[in-house]
């Protein structure tokens, strides 16, 4: 199959997308590949290198739109172009099915198949390798902090020098997803003290070990919504939040803010007053800018001086990084490819079976298959908070409950029962065998329950087991005194006292002491 | 109360027991847990005391052996140290052990029992039979490993000649005086029988534990563990009580899987640490010299020094063995800990399955000094984050990190899942000396270039270290 890489139209756009070096596994995976001229130009791939990795080079868009059988793309594709686009073909790229209903009809109409890599199921691990968001967004952080540093008028980090002391940077990120993330770990590699700050907890160890310290907002509420985005917060949260922003916005001297919420407007964290209070010359990066700014004053697209800030509000960082951003773009696409060609025969199948197909699949052969359900993904899996334990006790030692045996050893199991149960139906009487019944039963739950005991708790169940088992008190105890029939007169009953009074004092030892040590040791047990 | 009600009660009482061990899958619900137990014993006791079976005139004798037993109990209960809870637990098998022993032989002499069919009363008897020689196997053996544990008796495995052959011949024995046992009629040859067998069971016992080396101990404990629920399931039989054989069950197989866990974490199989000795087989010793001694030279590291590297680390790994609880030195960990965490280091605790003398043996002890529990990671969890680790601390553990386990097939741990620390930055390990551990085998981990050796006792080095690093 034919997979087309045209030039991309809209304006500012600089990445392509498919590099040269791609271009060359697309063609071992058993694809042809056809490029725009000038396609690479603006990410400086010039046409000759496409030629020389083994891509045929068009000369116009018509043509390639009209023979290619895919069509690789980065930004959604216009209505005019999905007008030159062959009937049935697939289009892979950018789409944002929700904000583009326009485009997704138009592309049913010409019974396209549309794989939108922005609707790849991101919690799922395996689909990691072809998240372009994450790729992008990385992108988008590390630029940010590079504008801010050209806007900024000193050093990132402190120098003791001849010339003086200059003190570092202070930057604060607002929202730590992977572009947060990214922007962390490049400010900090650039020697400024980094704060950061995000309504979910659980990623501030992630920013520890990026070098940046976690701001936490003083409000109990956890804030983790599905896929790894954040969810609005409540009243409270929010005001306790916004005096957080305001302190540490006015100890800033840059201010990186990336604080997206799916399907909504960002939300604003950072208002008019808290600028003014910021010292002149500091700078403000907003990465949310195209969903319209989580600063009240940015202009998108723009960078602005607004009381003595500079307000950076670009919206095409990443293609500011054309190269870059094209070769992992590109990379995204093909590990895609790889997934859908899973043959290397160069023909595409669109497989519902898998997970992140399914996901980002929003056409298939003209028919609407989105919004794709949910993969099916235990529902722990969007709150790691609380997946922690109940995941990890039967992954790590649950291997003789969840590990199914292989077919040889279960038959020789089940042969060796079954030749211990026809010697006990052949020879036992009727009264044991109700007894062995409750004891089998008895050893499989034993068996059920005791694989689901964390193991930092063996010990305790060792001693409660043990006292458990001074149940044998209850042999002792029916010795002691039963009511004697009048003909057992020969009975030693003398000795069988003993004996049991004995054994009953020894359990009770145990029945006693093991309860009450189990107890000393569960109470230890603190978090 | 009736007899329907007694069985009611024993009903009652097995879904406590059942729902007490469930309880101990979380550290939350374990305090829950341990009540249920209590309260599934008291209503088991009492609607057996109150039951059909015991009549007005015992009911003094219980009380005053309950009394008795509670008091000795209780007081034990409160004064043992946590690093004593190894020894502690085999001591308490070994009252169940004895208890069974004693239980079967007064249901022997009891002649009260009629039984309607010969089946049954050779099935009474099998039952008997093996009820005693569980509980004196049970008894010895954890008297043994208790001697073991506690230092009494040392911890290397005695080897006698041919011992595989004298456990063979032992069990052959019992099994043959079993057949005798059971074709005898006078209650007086029985009963020399029955006590000729466990002298053999009591030896038997003594043999198997004395052959088995320190390190394996917590196969060790938890089969005992076993066997005492196995002991109570036969004395349950022997008097035909549901409850009695539940119960067994339940604790029976709760030790098989803890030895099953245990045996696994040090990847050796279950009928050779029964059979005994680390690597006795073919002279795995020798096998392991023949693979070279690990080269290069041993840096030592002072506490100041350890102090300074724990102050600059971002990620620390703290990794226990058994010789932070001989040192007592839990508490000064936690401290350590402590005012790492304060100072914004992210401290975890890396947890071998075979730490310590007994299943969960080290979690027992972190927790007594008050180490929250979720900076305690198992193997599983942590292995992956070493070479994200600045700084592993190994204290008092050796075999569980020794590298020869991944690297050297000659090695007699070799295929052992170990905690790999010497994938982190720098790994520093505190030891008294250059010995090596229980499994006999040199540690390459001393020679690696990014290990430091922090010779001492535990407990004091790493009180200076706490100096160190508060000063």
């Amino acid at each position: 199959m034919l997979i087309g890489v045209p030039r991309e139209t809209a304006a500012g756009e600089k990445r392509v997308a498919t590099v040269p070096e791609v271009v060359q596994k697309l063609v071992k995976l058993g694809f042809e590949v056809a490029v725009e001229s000038g396609a690479g130009e603006a990410a400086n791939f010039a046409d000759e290198d496409y030629r020389a990795a083994g891509a045929e080079v068009l000369p116009s868009a018509a043509e390639l739109w009209a023979r290619a059988d895919i069509i690789f793309k980065v930004r959604p594709a216009t209505l005019e172009e999905v007008g030159m686009m062959r009937e049935g073909a697939t289009l892979v790229g950018f789409v944002w099915p929700a904000q583009n209903p326009e485009l997704v009809q138009a592309l049913q109409d010409r019974r396209a198949t549309v794989l939108a890599i922005d609707c790849l199921p991101r919690q799922l691990s395996r689909a990691q390798k072809m998240d372009a968001l994450t790729s992008m967004a990385g992108i988008s952080g590390y630029r940010a902090v590079i504008e801010a540093a050209n806007a900024f008028g000193r050093f990132f980090n402190g120098q003791i020098t001849a010339a003086g002391k200059i003190p570092p940077a202070k930057v604060f990120i607002a929202g730590v997803g992977v572009a947060g993330l990214a922007a962390i770990g490049t400010a900090a590699n650039l020697g400024a003290i980094v704060r950061a700050n995000d309504t979910r907890a659980e990623v501030a160890d992630q920013v520890v070990s990026l070098g940046g310290s976690f701001v936490k907002v003083d409000y109990e509420e956890e804030g983790s919504g599905g896929g790894g985005y954040a969810k609005v917060m409540s009243e409270g949260f929010q005001a306790a939040q916004r005096e957080m922003y305001a302190r540490e916005v006015k100890d800033a001297d840059i201010v990186i803010t990336t604080a997206l919420i799916p399907g909504k407007p960002a939300p604003k964290l950072i208002t008019a007053d808290m600028v003014k209070t910021m010292k002149p010359g500091s700078v403000i990066v907003d990465l949310a800018a195209e969903q319209g700014g989580n600063c009240e004053l940015t202009v998108p697209g723009e960078a602005v001086v607004r009381h003595g800030v500079t307000l950076v509000g670009y919206t095409d960082l990443v293609s500011r990084l054309a190269k870059q951003s094209s070769t992992l773009y590109s990379n995204n696409l093909l590990r895609l490819t790889e997934e859908l060609c899973k043959a290397k025969d160069g023909n595409v199948v669109v497989n519902f079976e898998d997970d992140a197909i399914r996901g980002l699949t929003v056409v298939k052969a003209g028919e609407l298959t989105w919004p794709a359900p949910p993969p099916k993904l235990p529902a722990a899996a969007a709150r790691p908070k609380s997946d922690a334990t109940p995941i990890a006790a039967p992954k790590g030692h649950g291997h003789g409950a969840s590990e199914p045996m292989s077919v040889k050893s279960l038959a020789t199991v089940f042969g060796v029962g079954a030749v211990l149960f026809l010697l006990v139906g052949l020879y036992a009487p009727i009264s044991f065998l109700s007894h062995f019944t409750v004891f089998v039963l008895a050893c499989f739950i034993g068996y059920m329950v005791v694989w689901n005991v964390t193991p930092s708790l063996h010990t305790p169940l060792m001693s409660v087991t043990n006292a458990i088992s001074s149940i044998i008190a209850i042999g002792a105890l029916v010795q002691v005194a039963p009511p004697l029939a009048a003909g057992a007169s020969d009975r030693p009953g003398g000795l069988i006292l003993f004996l049991a009074f004995f054994a009953l004092a020894l359990t009770a030892v145990n029945m006693f002491g093991g309860f009450a040590v189990t107890r000393r040791m569960l109470a230890m047990f603190r978090k | 109360m009736t007899s329907s009600m007694a069985t009611v009660s024993y009903i009652g009482a097995t879904i406590l027991f059942i729902l007490s061990l469930g309880g101990l899958a979380h550290p939350e619900s374990a305090r829950r847990g341990n009540l249920f137990g209590m309260i599934g014993m008291a209503l088991a006791v009492i609607a057996t005391v109150f039951g059909p079976q015991v009549s007005a005139g015992g009911i003094p004798w219980i009380i005053i052996a309950l009394v008795i037993g509670a008091a000795v109990g209780l007081y034990a209960a409160k004064k043992v140290q946590m690093t004593q809870m190894p020894e502690l637990v085999a001591l308490m098998h070994s009252l169940v052990g004895l208890a069974a022993c004693l239980v079967g032989y007064a249901s022997y002499v009891d002649t009260a029992t009629v039984f309607p069919t010969a089946a049954e009363k050779t099935i009474h008897e099998v039952e008997i039979y093996i009820g005693v020689f569980i509980g004196a196997l049970t008894f010895s053996g954890s008297l043994i490993a208790f001697g073991k544990l506690s230092g009494k008796i040392g911890g290397k495995p005695l080897m006698l000649p041919a011992r595989h052959m004298l456990n063979l011949v032992g069990v052959v024995l019992v099994f043959l005086l079993g057949r005798w046992f059971l074709n005898t009629h006078s209650t007086g040859a029985g009963m020399a029988l029955l006590l000729v067998m466990t002298v053999i069971a009591l030896l038997l016992g003594i043999h198997m534990v004395m052959a088995i080396g320190g390190a394996d101990m917590p196969v060790v404990v938890s089969m005992l563990n076993s066997y005492s629920g196995w002991a109570a399931a036969a004395t349950g039989f022997m008097l035909s009580n549901d409850l009695l054989i539940v119960v067994g069950a339940l604790v029976g197989s709760s030790g098989a899987i803890l030895s099953y866990i245990m045996c696994r974490a040090m990847n050796r199989n279950f009928i050779s640490v029964i059979a005994g000795g680390f690597g006795t087989g073919g002279g795995t010793p020798s096998a392991a010299a023949g693979s070279g001694e690990p080269a290069g030279e041993v840096t030592p590291i002072s506490a100041v020094d350890t102090a300074e590297l724990l102050r600059d680390a971002k990620n620390v790994v703290i990794v226990p063995g058994y010789g932070m609880a001989v040192a007592q030195a839990q508490h000064v960990v936690c401290e350590i800990v402590n005012v790492l965490r304060q100072k914004g280091v992210l401290v975890r605790f890396a947890i071998h399955p075979v730490a310590g003398r007994m299943p969960g043996h080290m979690n027992v002890l972190l927790a007594e000094a008050k180490v929250p529990y979720d900076i305690v990671l198992e193997m599983d969890e942590i292995n992956a984050d070493f070479p994200d680790t600045d700084v592993a601390i190994v204290i008092g553990a050796n075999d569980i990190v020794n590298p020869a386990a991944q690297e050297d097939p000659g090695s007699p741990i070799a295929g052992m899942p170990v905690l790999e620390v010497w994938k982190a930055r720098t790994s520093i390990v505190m030891k008294r000396s250059m010995a090596s551990g229980y499994a006999g085998v040199d540690n390459p981990l001393f020679y690696k270039e990014n290990n430091r050796m922090l010779f001492g006792d535990a407990r004091k080095m790493l009180d200076e270290v706490l100096g160190a690093l508060t000063s």
